[in-house]
Parts: C-alpha cells; sequence; structure tokens
C-alpha cells in the first residue's frame, strides 16, 4: 500500500466508524484531491462528509473549526503546506486555544493534513516544511509520518484526538521511501515492508518515537523524509548508528531520545526544514540539557539551508545522505 | 492620451473632527415604517432596496409602525428594557472598577444595547453566537449570571474561565455564547463552519457571526461570506456599523462602495440594513433572518446602523479625534430613551416605574458586585491557582507541561 492508500484507508476506517468525520479541501471532493488521498470517498460516503471547498485556506479552517466546535470531527486538506499561512491565524489564535481561552467548555477536535517537504521540483511554493511554525504554538499537536503504516496509524490516532493536529504528510514519500539519491530510482511501497498495511483499525499513538534502526555509536534523530535518508546515510558508512523516528513532534517523545543518547553519546539533528530557529534547535537544546554528562562531542544539526527552496538547485539544497555522513564522521571523531 | 495624470493616493476622511461641529446631515435617515418587509424567501435579487435604506420601527412620538413593528407584546418590551438598562448599569459600574485600578480594562455598550439585547430574544436554546467584545447584552438577555459575568471581567477565582482572558471575553456554550477570540473577525468565518455542521447533522440550530465595520476589512470576512454563500447553511451574518473603529472612521474599511450591507449582493445573499438603536427594529430584523434559518433558506447578512458613544475601550480617548459632542448629535438617538418611550406611550411604563426599575437595577448590580469583589478582584482576593495556567492547553496534559508546571513548583 502506497502512503497515498493509507492515508485515503485511514480516512475510510475513521468515517465508517464515526459518523462525525468529515472531509473537505480544495479538489477534496469529486476528484480526490492533486494527491488522490481522498478519492472515492464522496461517492462512498455523500457529498456531505466529503466535499470541495473554495480556495480560501482561511475559509477551510475557520469553518472546520466551527464544524469542531459543533460536535464533528473535521479532516481537511491544506493542497500543500505552503498554502497554509493563509490559514495560520486561524490554526494558531482560533484552533490552538479554544480549549485553553474556554476552560474546556469549546473545544476544537480538527486535523489540518498538508503534503510537506521537497523532492518533486516543486520549488518555493511546492516544497516548504513549515513544523517549527507549529510546534512553537501552545495547544497544537504536530505529526509527520515516514511510511504507509505509521501514516494510517497516526492519522487514525489524530482523527481521534480530541485536540487539533497539524499532520504533515512528506510527499516525496506518497509512492516510495526516498533516500536522499537524486540519481536513483526510488523502491516502490509495494516492495517495502513498511507499505504492508493491516485493514481496519491499526494502533500508533501519538507522542510515541520508534527506533527506525538500532545502534551503539551515535544517535540520527529524524522524522519524514529524513528517516529514510538516515537509513541509507547508515548503510554507505558503516557506522554502527542508531536513527530514532520521531513520529511525532509534539508531543515529543522525550524518553526515547534521551534513552538512546544516554547509550551512544553522540547525537546529530536530521531536518528538511531550514536550519536557523528549525526544530532541531528545541531537539539539540534538550539533548544537551538532558544528556549533558553523556555527549562525548557536540550536537550536530543537518537541516535544509537558510534560503527560500529553490528549484532548478533542489538536489544541492537537500540535505542528502552525504551531509549526513559528513556529520556521522564528525561526531565519531573520524 | 491627454486624458492621463499621474495616480494620487485617496485617503478618505470624515468631515467632521475634534474641536468641529458634530454633524451628520450626510446620514439619511428614512423614516419609521417607511422600509417594505419582503416575505423571508424573497431572493436576494428581489430586495436589494434594503441594503441601501434603514429599516426603522419607532417613530418620534415613539409609536411602533410600518411592516417591521412586529407583536411583541407588553411583558417581553419591559423585559427588553430592562435588559438594556442593566447593561448599562452593568458598563458603567465595571467602568468605574477599572478606573479604581480593580480590574485591568473595560469595554462598554454605551448607545449599542439595544442590538444584542434585541437580537438575543430572537433565538433559541440551541443557536450560537459567535460575538464580538461589544455584545455582552446576548448574555443578559439570555439570562447569564450576573455575578459570573462579573468574576470574569475581575479575573477572580469565580471566573469560568479561570482568569486566561482580557475582561469581557466571555464564554458560555449553555447561553449560546462562544468564547470570544479578541483576534477581529476571525470568528465570523467560524460561525459560518459551525451552522454548516448543524446542515450535515440536519439539526435545527442557527448561528449568528457578529463583527463591527472596521473589520470587515479582514479577509476572514470574505472568506465568511463565500462559504456562506457556497454552502447556504442556517447563519445570519451580523455587522455592527458604530461608525468609529478606534480613531479610525467607517469610510477607510467601506472606501467607496453605497453601504457595508451591499456587500452581500456580490454573493448573492440577502442584506438588510437597520436602526440599531431601535430595539424594535433590531428584533424584527433578527426574527425575519432567524425564520430564514430556520427554513433552510440560507444566510441573511444585517448591518446594524448605530453610534459608539463611549470610548473603543479603556484604553482609548476618543476626544483626541471626534468631537466630545457627536454622540448626543446622533440622529438615532438612545435606544433606552427610544423603548422607554414607546412604553409609555402605549401605556405599559411610566416615568415612575421605570426610575423605580433604575433603581432596582442599580441594587442588583451593586449587589452582585459585592458578592464578586467578595471573591476577589485581579490584585486581591482569591484568585486562579498559577498551576490552572497549564490546564486545558489539551484535553491530557503532555509531559514537557507537566515538567514546566512541576519547575515552577506546582
Amino acid at each position: 500500500m502506497t502512503m497515498i492508500e493509507a492515508i485515503r484507508d485511514a480516512h475510510v476506517v475513521a468515517m465508517e466508524r464515526d459518523a462525525n468525520v468529515v472531509a473537505m479541501g480544495e479538489d477534496v471532493g469529486y476528484f480526490g484531491g492533486v494527491f488522490r488521498c481522498t478519492a472515492g470517498l464522496q461517492k462512498r460516503f455523500g457529498v456531505e462528509r466529503c466535499f470541495d471547498t473554495p480556495i480560501s485556506e482561511l475559509g477551510i479552517v475557520g469553518t472546520a473549526i466551527g464544524m469542531a466546535a459543533y460536535g464533528l470531527r473535521p479532516v481537511v486538506e491544506i493542497q500543500f503546506a505552503d498554502y497554509m499561512y493563509p490559514a495560520y491565524d486561524q490554526i494558531v489564535s482560533e484552533a490552538a486555544r479554544l480549549r485553553y481561552r474556554s476552560a474546556g467548555e469549546f473545544t476544537c477536535p480538527l486535523v489540518v493534513r498538508m503534503p510537506t517537504g521537497g523532492g518533486i521540483f516543486g520549488a518555493q511554493t511546492h516544497s516548504q516544511s513549515p513544523e517549527a511554525l507549529f510546534t512553537h504554538v501552545a495547544g497544537l499537536k504536530t505529526v509527520v509520518p515516514s511510511n504507509p503504516r505509521d501514516a494510517k496509524g497516526l492519522l487514525l490516532a489524530a482523527i481521534a484526538d480530541p485536540d487539533p493536529v497539524i499532520f504533515l504528510e512528506p510527499k516525496r514519500l506518497y509512492n516510495g521511501p526516498f533516500d536522499g539519491h537524486f540519481d536513483r530510482p526510488s523502491t516502490p511501497w509495494s516492495k517495502h515492508e513498511l507499505g504492508e498495511v493491516e485493514d481496519g483499525v491499526i494502533e500508533v499513538p501519538l507522542g510515541k518515537a520508534h527506533i527506525a534502526r538500532a545502534g551503539a555509536a551515535a544517535t540520527l534523530i529524524a522524522y519524514g523524509t529524513m528517516v529514510h535518508v538516515a537509513h541509507s546515510a547508515v548503510d554507505e558508512c558503516g557506522a554502527d548508528v542508531e536513527v530514532i523516528d520521531l513520529r511525532t513532534l509534539l508531543p515529543l517523545d522525550l524518553e526515547a531520545i534521551v534513552a538512546s543518547v544516554n547509550k551512544t553519546g553522540r547525537c546529530i539533528v536530521l531536518h528538511e526544514a531550514t536550519l536557523t530557529s528549525g526544530f532541531g534547535a528545541e531537539l539539540a537544546a534538550l539533548v544537551q540539557a538532558e544528556c549533558f554528562y553523556a555527549l562525548e562531542a557536540p550536537v550536530l544539526r543537518v537541516a535544509g539551508w537558510d534560503t527560500p527552496y529553490p528549484h532548478a538547485q533542489e538536489h544541492d539544497y537537500f540535505p542528502g545522505p552525504a551531509r549526513v555522513i559528513r556529520a556521522i564522521r564528525a561526531v565519531l571523531g573520524g | 492620451m491627454s486624458d492621463e495624470v499621474s495616480p494620487r493616493l485617496h485617503v478618505p476622511a470624515p468631515a467632521i473632527r475634534a474641536g468641529d461641529t458634530p454633524d451628520f446631515s450626510h446620514v439619511t435617515i428614512p423614516r419609521a415604517g417607511e422600509v417594505r418587509r419582503p416575505a423571508p424567501d424573497c431572493g436576494a435579487e428581489e430586495m436589494r432596496d434594503l441594503a441601501f435604506s434603514i429599516i426603522r420601527v419607532l417613530n418620534r412620538q415613539g409609536e411602533a409602525v410600518g411592516p417591521w413593528a412586529g407583536a411583541l407584546d407588553e411583558d417581553t418590551l419591559r423585559a427588553g428594557l430592562r435588559d438594556m438598562m442593566m447593561l448599562r448599569t452593568y458598563d458603567a459600574r465595571m467602568l468605574t472598577a477599572q478606573r479604581q485600578g480593580k480590574i485591568s480594562f473595560y469595554m462598554q455598550h454605551l448607545g449599542e444595547e439595544a442590538i444584542s439585547c434585541a437580537f438575543q430574544r430572537a433565538l433559541r436554546q440551541g443557536d450560537m453566537n459567535f460575538p464580538t467584545y461589544r455584545q455582552a447584552g446576548l448574555l443578559v438577555a439570555a439570562g447569564y449570571p450576573l455575578v459570573k459575568m462579573m468574576c470574569q471581567v475581575y479575573s477572580n477565582d469565580g471566573d469560568p474561565v479561570r482568569g486566561r482572558q482580557l475582561p469581557v471575553f466571555y464564554s458560555s456554550k449553555e447561553h449560546g455564547f462562544f468564547s470570544i477570540s479578541g483576534n477581529l473577525a476571525t470568528q465570523y468565518v467560524q460561525a459560518v463552519g459551525w451552522a454548516m455542521a448543524a446542515a450535515i447533522r440536519g439539526e435545527r440550530h442557527l448561528a449568528a457571526g457578529w463583527i463591527g465595520d472596521g473589520s470587515t476589512a479582514e479577509s476572514d470576512f470574505h472568506g465568511a461570506l463565500v462559504f456562506a454563500s457556497t454552502y447556504k447553511p442556517p447563519v445570519i451574518l451580523n455587522i455592527v456599523n458604530n461608525q468609529w473603529a478606534i480613531s479610525t472612521f467607517q469610510g477607510i474599511a467601506r472606501g467607496g462602495a453605497g453601504t457595508f450591507a451591499a456587500r452581500a449582493h456580490g454573493f448573492g445573499l440577502p442584506a438588510l440594513r437597520v436602526d440599531g438603536n431601535d430595539y424594535l427594529a433590531v428584533h424584527a430584523a433578527a426574527q425575519w433572518a432567524a425564520e430564514r434559518a430556520r427554513r433552510d433558506l440560507g444566510p441573511t447578512l444585517i448591518e446594524f446602523v448605530t453610534y459608539r458613544v463611549g470610548g473603543h475601550s479603556t484604553s482609548d480617548d476618543p476626544s483626541a479625534y471626534r468631537p466630545k459632542e457627536e454622540g448626543r448629535a446622533w440622529p438615532l438617538g438612545d435606544p433606552i430613551l427610544r423603548l422607554k418611550a414607546h412604553l409609555i406611550a402605549r401605556g405599559a411604563w411610566s416615568d415612575e416605574r421605570h426610575a423605580q426599575a433604575e433603581a432596582e437595577i442599580a441594587y442588583q448590580v451593586a449587589a452582585a458586585q459585592k458578592e464578586a469583589e467578595a471573591i476577589g478582584t485581579l490584585h486581591g482576593g482569591r484568585r486562579p491557582s498559577p498551576r490552572d495556567m497549564f490546564e486545558d492547553v489539551f484535553a491530557k496534559m503532555p509531559p514537557h507541561l507537566l515538567r514546566q508546571r512541576h519547575e515552577m513548583g506546582y
């Protein structure tokens, strides 16, 4: 099953078990979304539960907040994460704070899905990774799956969650795991073990990281596409490196991180988003505070350069395996 | 080509500013009873004229005239008068409390009491307002306890929202009053979404969005009208045009358009323009729009024309930007005096009863204030625990918040 099919399947499971779950967004209804994540839902559940919206991200999120406060569980799609900015006020000032400012009287069980990240020659308007803009906001949960099985389980958990969840889908992973090698064809999910997704409900709780690869020499903390980049970098350099797939950025599984870094003594944080004030800064700060006496080397970050996402230079911009390997060698003292 | 000239920026400005003599001669006020009342299922195209006039019921003699006069009985009208008097007395008390340093901030309704008080009487249990900070009359008319309102303003231990919000940012689901945001216009589109949810579930509830003349300039207003126009849910979209957005006259948001009400026409939505200082007109318009919602005839936009007699908030000084006497010159009069005159004209009220009601209300408000202050004020008495500030960020407190709370010593 591809990640697209897994996301669609999560919608089907959630919509079948709870009549309050509705899906909407630009091109989401009749056509099933530009990435086809909601294909067939309108036919199956009717136009009142899966429908097209005007091109207005603030309208989509703003009306969804009203629906969620009423008692529905809207799952909305922002066509690209790059287009979420008109909705940012609604997300930050409204969805995130409704429970708090009404002391629990009004709540906002809302999922905002959005394709994130680069790798598809989308340039600066179809490639951004804005996760840090959400993790910085009190009252939001932020999720980034790295494979179809997690995507389905985490989306089901997000829909069942009583609070607003930002669900960032790495679009470069929709059809297969991308390891950062632009010159090689990527394996489709159908030939990958994480492409095997069970029918029905899958439990992948929010706030629980996954040790994607066990190792003892260093810890790579990654999420989304960078989990696969981490794997290929470790394969290529041959070091005994542990890879943590965070799955959820907030709430963060700090326990898993601390346990790993206390064991390895070395830590590198990876993300595709720009470096400065990125989520990696938060991770690095936490690791130095929690694991200071175990650390044998400074915590390093490998991230997107602090430029807008370029078009022709996408391969140079993307923090691929070569940069990760350099960082691994640096923390290992090689 | 000889017609070409360099462009010049046009910045609209009010004709009258501080120090000038107030002048509202540019505001065209139709006679009470003059504006027609279309059937609620009338198409938006057939009633465009109603966005350019002002629906008025009470004339200078205090009579209720014309097709919008309605049939509110005397008990209901007396209750409405009491609601408005209660709101004005409450405002005056809280304003003084702010000047005494017992609360941080306050926003009063002076001159605008009829709009929220009368509108609420057209709603039912299960309907939901998405108010701004100047519609507390919705709560008063819905019977919300005065002491609770005051505790919110004092941010004391009795505050239902646990001291988390600025004064007057009330919330009561039971009374159909959505938690106030303070980010202008954001909730207009949420009201549309709430009504869409009612339509998806097929449940007979309506939503009412509220916005000021100034914040109709926000893109949320446009978004709300687009979604309302597309999905036609049971929503009433109210614009309170009180002439002033802090120091900015309504012409800055309105630009060259005829009226705010007419903005609805581009979306195919029916629009009414109503005398906001006329309790009967406000109620009749609200009732008309509510009937449309309850018959699944779709959204209605209403512009209430009024005047903000007081400052924007306790942090504002209107004498710096408009004539001090402008409120008295406002041609639509005072909503309380107008309803009082109507009740007297009907033989259902008297100056003596009015004075007696004023005394009773003053006593009730003072007693409520005493009760609220016995719990605490912003700076003294029982206040919400600092421990409480970590609650309700999420349904279940995540580990990082728990750590921060422990770090603070709770």
